[in-house]
């Protein structure tokens, strides 16, 4: 578990899991929204748990549920470094 | 007015190839599947039928059904969307053991990372009515919507269920079958364990020599109409279901009553439904798994429930080729007996050679053979927990 992550590490990492759950590569940036990618709460679950496993960042149920963007995953996931 | 049932399109994974097409075509020609004591589909490709999203949120049994039931579909020309009302379209798929790929690969992670790393996805994929919701899903099928589970008669309870939907007005449409994918090491070890699986890992149904089943995977979907639904649009009608019996043996957890007494009711009251004697039975496609007490007490039910008749009807098991599919195979079967009954044809029960005592029958041995007499086909399937349930099927003239 890295306590050094960097914004752009995580950005890859964020990037490289929303292709594994099927989308499009080109259509992902801060701005689009997790509905619009087909991106849903059972994804969203997923993304938590990796975020949790490889930067010791705990996100709850609520605090994914809530997340509309890429770009509002990534700040929160950065707000929440240890 | 009795509600007629007939079949309007077929699609089939199976170890020999994708394609109900391929099936008959491959196993009618005498190829057999079957390497290394293992059936696999080698030929099937998610990636051929499913996106990213799909597939990592689909069990391998999953899989095989959404590409059989693709085939099914546009084999009834659905592609361009179903042609019915699509809250009066069912869909029933039958399964034995369900996303077992899953439920093992998630245990994994929960002994080794703990609870909090189990997948979200986990429950949704390995649930045994999966395949039945990702196909509605994938299709709009808003009528009624399930699995069936009666291990290896699934598939056939799946298609007679699919059958009472339509007769009774629920449907005018259903999508059915079964699917199944369990050679995981867990599944293996277990039917090992139990002596249900051939050591030597061969099959050969009905002959002396035969020492259990060779288990395979694939799925079978059927697509099934009202007659007068399916007139009134034109479709082209391969065949169809004329019958269904289904009855429990209540005698033991895995053996078949000896005597085949549940089998044979099973066959009767099929026959009873279609409304057929059976004089007019022209092929008997066998539930023929290559186990002593099943092979045994089959051929006993086939001549309790035939009569004298039994000893004249070509009775073959398409488990000789592709090995036992399980849940799938009631619904692979009936695709196969369906070919079987349209092209004529008896395709073989491969590698069967030495007669045993009391099994008797016509094993169809060698190679395939045309049909003769009647229009009527039967398709067995047995299932672990003593279900039995049987298709009396027809192809269209």
């Amino acid at each position: 578990m890295s306590t050094t992550a960097t914004r752009e590490e995580i950005e890859d990492r964020v990037v490289s899991a929303l292709v594994t759950f099927g989308v499009e590569p080109s259509e992902i940036n801060r701005d689009a929204a997790f509905e619009q990618l087909d991106v849903d709460s059972l994804d969203l679950v997923e993304l938590a748990q990796i975020v949790e496993d490889e930067y010791g960042v705990q996100l709850k149920g609520e605090d994914v549920q809530n997340l509309r963007t890429v770009g509002d995953a990534l700040d929160l996931i950065a707000a929440r470094l240890p | 007015m009795t509600r007629r049932v007939v079949i309007t399109g077929v699609g089939a994974v199976t170890p020999l190839g994708v394609g109900a097409r391929t099936l008959h075509d491959r196993w009618t020609a005498g190829e057999c599947a079957i390497e290394d004591g293992l059936a696999r589909c080698t030929e099937f490709d998610p990636t051929d039928h499913l996106s990213i999203k799909e597939a990592r949120r689909s069990d391998r049994y999953t899989q095989l059904a959404i590409a059989a039931c693709g085939e099914a579909l546009s084999d009834a020309g659905w592609e361009g969307g179903q042609p019915h009302d699509p809250a009066r379209v069912g869909c029933v798929i039958g399964t034995g053991i369900g996303g077992i790929n899953t439920l093992e690969s998630q245990h994994d992670v929960l002994r080794d990372r703990g609870p909090g790393a189990v997948s979200p996805l986990a429950v949704p994929v390995m649930m045994s009515n999966a395949a039945a919701g990702v196909l509605a899903m994938r299709h709009g099928l808003l009528g009624p919507c399930f699995g069936t589970v009666s291990a290896c008669a699934a598939g056939a309870h799946a298609i007679g269920a699919a059958v009472r939907l339509v007769q009774s007005g629920d449907a005018d449409a259903v999508v059915t079958g079964g699917s199944e994918s369990a050679m995981t090491p867990l599944a293996m070890a277990a039917f090992a364990g139990m002596g249900a699986t051939s050591p030597t890992g061969t099959c050969r149904p009905f002959d002396a020599r035969r020492d259990g089943f060779v288990m395979g995977e694939g799925a079978g979907v059927l697509v099934l109409e009202e007659e007068e639904a399916a007139r009134r649009r034109g479709a082209r009608v391969l065949g169809r279901v004329l019958g269904f019996g289904a009855t429990a043996d209540a005698y033991h957890l895995t053996a078949p009553e000896p005597g085949g007494g549940g089998s044979a009711r099973a066959i009767t009251r099929a026959l009873e439904d279609a409304g057929a004697e059976s004089a007019e039975v022209a092929y008997v496609n066998a539930h023929g798994t290559s186990t002593p007490l099943n092979d045994r007490s089959e051929t006993d039910a086939l001549k309790s429930a035939l009569g004298e008749h039994a000893a004249h009807v070509p009775v073959s098991s398409t488990k000789s080729a592709i090995g036992h599919l399980l849940g799938a195979a009631g619904a692979v079967e009936a695709i196969a007996t369906l070919l079987a009954l349209r092209d004529r044809v008896a395709p073989p029960t491969l590698g069967y050679e030495q007669p045993d005592e009391g099994l008797d029958l016509d094993y169809v041995p060698g190679a395939a053979r045309p049909l003769n007499g009647g229009r009527v086909g039967i398709s067995n399937s047995f299932g672990f927990g003593g279900h039995n349930a049987v298709l009396c099927l027809e192809a269209a003239a």
